[in-house]
């Protein structure tokens, strides 16, 4: 992975990375990935994915109406409130910012 | 009375002979003695844990009903949302954090009059295999304080090996209850994947993650399994399977006993120290009647490999709700939406935590998802038929949890791969998704402890339970504490 690869995965990610440490992750991560590059020698063909281990398939439960968490109780960790709402940045109008 | 197991303490109590607040004063102040060296704990409240203690006391005063952990302190992985008590993950990215729930495991226990007596250091978001990616401090392993505890669940651990507390809660996603366990010279289990609710389990991997305990000896795991396991429709993984009493059927031995020792195990990386602790515990099966099967699990040297594009897509996922939005870390910088988002998470997520979001994200991207993901899937079904396959000639299958005893603080930490392979026995245990356990079965020549690996099919616990104390009730390994 060079490190223009490493920048393009970070923006996928969410993730503001100095220049160093995305120089430093190109060189790990290259490091893993030969590493795992060991199942190439495998012959998978017609075997089929095994994404959980579990024989169960689309668990449902009863569709029952029960308390949810009161307002407060759900705003409690929130780094900004304004009133009973989440503050975060605009969205889409730069006027509506509510981040700080 | 801090070097006792939780059936005795229950005993002491049962007698009169000790109330539930004179217990937990006890461990409270081997916590103060200790836990400067240890560094076990994140976070305790002395005041919370004597009023849980008191009310056990009270109740048992009016002759009310006392559930199977009552008085009993228990130490908690905090990647377990306490309510109303601060849930870190180790991570500054929840640095502030206090759940407005319980998870249910926490439910549990305190239905079952445990103390919760505080939260325990780990790896952050449980990354990694011995405690050192904490961004807060490292844990030390009991026996020797220059060295690791394991982890991820390496002050869950420590705490138990320490004596701070009777007995304690990690959680497993490829290793992170077994591998400590191995370290701290104590007993650990990895449930199989859907008994042990993870509803309130701060997500890592969600189709390898179990909740399971760390205790002391065997019986005090049965008990402590009897409490959290079962069904818990908040988890749509969880499990509708009675729960055996796995205490009860405890002292029989399993007649007839097949152990598949899979060749895999014993290859090259395996410390001559550890390989010789094994083959000891194996004898002492053999001893009792036991037969040794040879049985391969060809795919075994891929888990790892396999472990590392699984957890870590299942990761980038998982950790991305971690956006400073509605709870967490938020970056001071102002900026927009997107900015905000990756600076929140720049600043907040530790480097492995980091690197794994990264692999993941990968992974699972547009031109490499068949490469790696989908190829790591397809390879976990092999695995998966390879422990098929053996458990149709054998009971259980048994080698070392880890491949050396705890290594040096730092001996490991500029190299990634050389850390990952350190769960290369535990790993596959996850991606099939059967039961494990680690119980002790030696020490090195410089007293540190190692663990025997015993790795039953799903759901089978019990008889797993049963085999684990054949061993334990032939040796003394599980009565050591180390000198602190």
């Amino acid at each position: 992975m060079d490190i223009d690869e490493v920048r393009k995965v970070a923006r996928l990610a969410r993730l503001d990375l100095s220049d160093a440490d995305l120089g430093v992750m190109a060189k790990q991560l290259s490091a893993i990935l030969q590493y795992v590059d060991q199942l190439k020698e495998l012959n998978t063909d017609g075997v089929e994915p095994m994404a959980h281990p579990l024989p169960v398939q689309n668990v449902f439960r009863a569709d029952e109406p029960a308390e949810s968490l009161p307002v407060a109780e759900a705003l409690r960790n929130a780094p900004i409130r304004h009133g009973d709402f989440f503050g975060v940045p605009a969205v889409l109008d730069p006027a509506d910012d509510l981040s700080h | 009375m801090i070097e006792k197991t939780a059936g005795e303490l229950l005993a002491l109590q049962a007698s009169g002979s000790a109330s539930a607040l004179a217990i937990t004063d006890a461990f409270l102040t081997a916590i103060r003695d200790r836990d400067e060296r240890v560094k076990a704990y994140m976070h305790v409240d002395e005041a919370a844990a004597r009023a849980q203690a008191q009310a056990v006391d009270d109740r048992r005063k009016k002759g009310e009903p006392l559930g199977p952990l009552a008085g009993v302190p228990i130490a908690i992985k905090d990647v377990l949302c306490t309510k109303g008590i601060p849930t870190t993950c180790s991570s500054k990215i929840l640095q502030h954090f206090v759940p407005p729930y319980d998870a249910h495991v926490i439910t549990k226990l305190k239905d079952a009059g445990a103390i919760l007596i505080g939260k325990t250091n780990m790896d952050e978001f449980a990354m990694g295999s011995s405690t050192e990616n904490s961004a807060y401090f490292t844990t030390r392993n009991p026996w020797d304080l220059e060295r690791i505890p394991g982890g991820s669940s390496g002050g869950s651990a420590a705490a138990v090996a320490a004596c701070e507390a009777a007995i304690s809660i990690g959680s497993d996603t490829g290793g992170s209850i077994r591998q400590p366990a191995s370290l701290c010279g104590i007993v650990g289990i990895k449930p199989t994947y859907g008994r042990v609710s993870r509803y309130g389990l701060i997500a890592f991997a969600s189709s390898l993650d179990q909740i399971g305990p760390f205790t002391h000896d065997v019986s005090d795991a049965a008990l402590l399994m009897e409490v959290i396991a079962g069904h818990d429709p908040r988890d749509s993984t969880s499990i509708d399977q009675p729960v055996p009493a796995y205490s009860k059927t405890l002292e029989q031995p399993v007649k007839g006993l097949k152990i598949g020792v899979p060749k895999e195990f014993f290859g090259e990386g395996l410390d001559p120290e550890v390989e010789a602790a094994i083959r000891n515990g194996l004898k002492e099966y053999q001893k009792q009647g036991a037969t040794l099967v040879d049985v391969s699990l060809p795919h075994s040297p891929y888990a790892v490999a396999v472990y590392y594009l699984v957890a870590t897509a299942e990761a980038s996922s998982n950790l991305a709700r971690y956006d400073g939005m509605h709870y967490g870390h938020r970056t001071s910088v102002k900026g927009d939406l997107v900015s905000t988002y990756s600076k929140s998470r720049g600043e907040g997520f530790g480097k492995e935590v980091q690197r794994r979001i990264m692999l993941g994200t990968y992974a699972l991207s547009s031109g490499y998802k068949d490469a790696y993901y989908l190829k790591a899937l397809k390879v976990r079904r092999l695995i998966k038929n390879d422990f098929d396959e053996a458990f149709k000639k054998c009971d259980v299958v048994m080698g070392p949890t880890a491949p050396t005893a705890a290594f040096k603080r730092g001996e490991k930490t500029d190299n990634p791969l050389a850390m990952y392979l350190s769960d290369i026995y535990t790993i596959s245990c996850n991606l099939a998704g059967i039961a494990g356990m680690s119980i002790p079965c030696g020490f090195t020549k410089s007293n540190l402890p190692i663990g025997l690996q015993i790795l039953a099919g799903p759901f089978e616990e019990e008889k797993m339970l049963r085999i684990a104390r054949m061993h334990e009730r032939a040796t003394d390994w599980h009565t050591r504490r180390p000198k602190l």
